[in-house]
């Protein structure tokens, strides 16, 4: 498979003030390839939307190379902003036009028609339609995601790239979005999207975990699970906050953190279940549960969190 | 091509959706011209006179009647003491005061000489100063009339030089009517507004709503882009100018004396230096506020040393200097020419050049500081 995205030794810097100076990406390399979904998770500030600007060309890298569709970001800017679709964070149609005025504007903007490729958006499109008279700005939050999803298509591109394009979003409308992407690709396309939610990201092909602009873990979400090898348990009792802390104290515990109704403890070597059970009773824990723990995404994403602060 | 007019058609829609500003495109003129050229009047009336005879001569009593008849001057008391009205002065009742001393007859008559006294309260600079002149045209009216009928000598001391009666003759603008002087100065207030403000907030109001970064990843170029922007303010300026000339004819009976192409010639490419400069500012700006703040800074600068209210030549040689770089003074004195004085575009080639200038460096810096990659 040839790759669709390929980026070499990327950084970029940001000034902050006029002597401060913060390191957006650090050197970061990455391939995608062709009719992959790669979703790219991080905390806030992390430099998901910095590696989205520079691949879409609306920011220049400080050094290294790269290539979207094999074309290059710093010399063809306009082959690339041909090929590629971009839908960035902040909902950005024009509030004072409606529903089927941005599309067809949008349209117009890459030489194209509603017409043209109305059978490309459709499925999607079909969602909205019966409201294409209404202006932009009045749309619910799950419709204005749709509408955006549909405007970045509308050219039929061969790359996508969204950034958090479910932030804000209800479950059932996230669901449809990701639904949605999965027929996308389907049709051969590529897609890179940063997401949030945990639960997303387990629907991606691939998954790059990134903090302070470094890829701290990258694989198959399966593959990402398969190499936590810690021992989990996820436990529940009430007084749930007492028992976060005394978790956390507790001689072989690795980390812990809440997971809605339950928390999770990663444990170090030394550990058996009798003896966390012997601990958590001796501190008078009541109706305590016990139970061992296939790792998420999160938990992968916690660990490798912690390991890239230990590290830096 | 294709692609261009569905971006100007996008911007009208854009706009004429827009209520506030459609209501302001109409409103602006409208009350600006109805309030503004009566607010800024130069002419200077109902000059409160105070005047102390001490004489109570026939003469004294002459001269008094003679200034109450003037439009310039309210009288508001006589024959009272020196200090009776400097007191009036102290509480804002009168600016001048004229005193006649006692003798003030009998002196003019026997020595063709008598003193008076002018005290002028000069808070308010402008009134103060003309105030006195006109005081001091309405006394030498009075001596040469009381000369002229015999009543008294020649003044000897006075020379040659008295003998020259002046009489001014004011051209273009017969009456002095400072209606005709202000109303195209505020045309140009309107179409700098209209092209300046307006097209200021429209591409930071795209940035700020995010829509901007989508046009940026599209293939489309910047030129068409902003050449899109430009277009409908420069139409809307024209209308208004349309509406401001229409609401001079019928509001002040302000008859352009110059052709109208010759007017539109200029207004054309003046509205596209100041959608430029607008474009400039939008594209400099982060924010709404930002974009309004460094526009009004300019404004105020550009009307203020436009020759707008006050004539340029009176302002200090560094403050001339200034005004050679502010488009605005060229198209007041443009449009005051062509309104009053009826000169043609053979009489403005140098203004027209310069105002061209200003166009040209406006919208090539806007275009070259706009960069889709930043």
């Amino acid at each position: 498979m040839p790759s669709s995205i390929a980026i070499h030794q990327i950084s970029k810097h940001f000034a902050v003030g006029k002597t401060g100076r913060v390191q957006a990406l650090h050197p970061l390399s990455l391939d995608i390839e062709e009719g992959e979904i790669f979703g790219l998770l991080g905390p806030d500030g992390a430099g998901k939307t910095t590696l989205f600007r520079i691949l879409t060309t609306l920011l220049l890298p400080d050094g290294g190379t790269a290539t979207v569709g094999g074309y290059d970001i710093r010399k063809d800017l306009k082959k690339i902003r041909e090929s590629v679709g971009y839908m960035p964070g902040r909902f950005s149609l024009y509030q004072d036009l409606s529903v089927e005025e941005n599309l067809r504007f949008f349209a117009t903007l890459f030489n194209t028609t509603l017409e043209a490729h109305y059978d490309f958006i459709k499925d999607i499109y079909t969602h909205i339609e019966p409201f294409k008279k209404r202006k932009a700005g009045n749309l619910s939050g799950g419709m204005k995601q749709k509408l955006a999803l549909c405007c970045a298509l509308i050219h039929k591109p061969r790359i996508l790239f969204l950034d958090e394009p479910t932030t804000g979003v209800d479950p059932v409308s996230r669901k449809e979005f990701w639904d949605m992407l999965k027929r996308l690709r389907a049709d051969g396309m590529t897609i890179l999207a940063s997401t949030p939610y945990m639960d997303e990201a387990e629907l991606c092909d691939r998954i790059g975990l990134i903090q302070n602009g470094r890829f701290i873990g990258c694989n198959t979400p399966e593959q990402l699970r398969a190499e936590f090898t810690v021992p989990l348990r996820a436990v529940r009792a009430t007084e749930m906050s007492r028992l976060l802390r005394d978790l956390r104290d507790y001689r072989y515990c690795r980390s812990c953190y809440a997971f809605g109704e339950f928390h999770h403890i990663s444990l170090n070597p030394g550990f058996s279940d009798e003896d966390l059970a012997g601990y958590l009773q001796r501190l008078h824990f009541s109706q305590l549960e016990i139970h061992p723990l296939a790792p998420t995404i999160e938990d992968c994403f916690m660990a490798l969190m912690q390991k890239g602060g230990a590290d830096a | 091509m294709r692609t261009f007019l569905f971006l100007l058609e996008k911007e009208f829609k854009q706009i004429l959706r827009n209520r506030i500003i459609l209501a302001m495109i109409i409103a602006l003129p409208t009350i600006q011209l109805a309030i503004l050229p009566h607010a800024a009047t130069y002419e200077i009336r109902h000059i409160n006179l105070a005047v102390v005879d001490a004489d109570h001569s026939t003469l004294s009593a002459e001269l008094t009647a003679k200034l109450n008849a003037s439009r310039y001057f309210n009288l508001v008391s006589d024959g009272t003491s020196y200090e009776d009205a400097l007191e009036l002065v102290e509480d804002g009742k009168a600016h001048l005061i004229l005193e006649i001393p006692p003798h003030f007859e009998k002196d003019l008559r026997l020595a063709s000489k008598a003193g008076l006294m002018i005290a002028v309260d000069a808070v308010d600079g402008t009134m103060g100063s003309i105030g006195s002149s006109y005081l001091n045209q309405i006394l030498q009216s009075f001596t040469a009339g009381l000369v002229a009928r015999g009543e008294i000598a020649y003044p000897e001391a006075a020379g040659p030089q008295a003998r020259i009666q002046v009489i001014p003759q004011y051209r273009y603008n017969t009456q002095l009517d400072y209606k005709t002087y202000m109303v195209p100065g505020i045309l140009v207030m309107l179409l700098t507004l209209v092209g300046g403000i307006l097209a200021a907030l429209n591409i930071v109001s795209e940035k700020e709503q995010g829509t901007l970064e989508q046009i940026n990843v599209s293939p489309v170029p910047k030129q068409s882009y902003l050449l899109a922007k430009v277009i409908p303010f420069w139409i809307i300026g024209l209308l208004t100018l349309a509406i401001g000339l229409l609401i001079a004819r019928f509001l002040y009976g302000i008859v352009p004396a110059g052709s109208l192409l010759t007017l539109y010639t200029f207004a054309a490419v003046y509205v596209v230096a100041f959608t430029g400069f607008g474009l400039l500012i939008s594209v400099a700006a982060k924010t709404q506020q930002q974009s309004m703040f460094i526009a009004f800074f300019f404004l105020l600068i550009f009307f203020l040393m436009g020759g707008l209210f006050t004539p340029i030549s009176s302002m200090p040689y560094w403050a001339q200097v200034i005004t050679w770089f502010n488009p605005t003074a060229y198209l007041i004195d443009v449009v005051r020419l062509i309104v009053m004085k009826g000169s043609g575009f053979a009489d403005l080639v140098p203004q027209f050049f310069c105002i061209l200038g200003f166009a040209v460096v406006f919208n090539v810096w806007a275009i070259f500081g706009y960069d889709k990659t930043a």
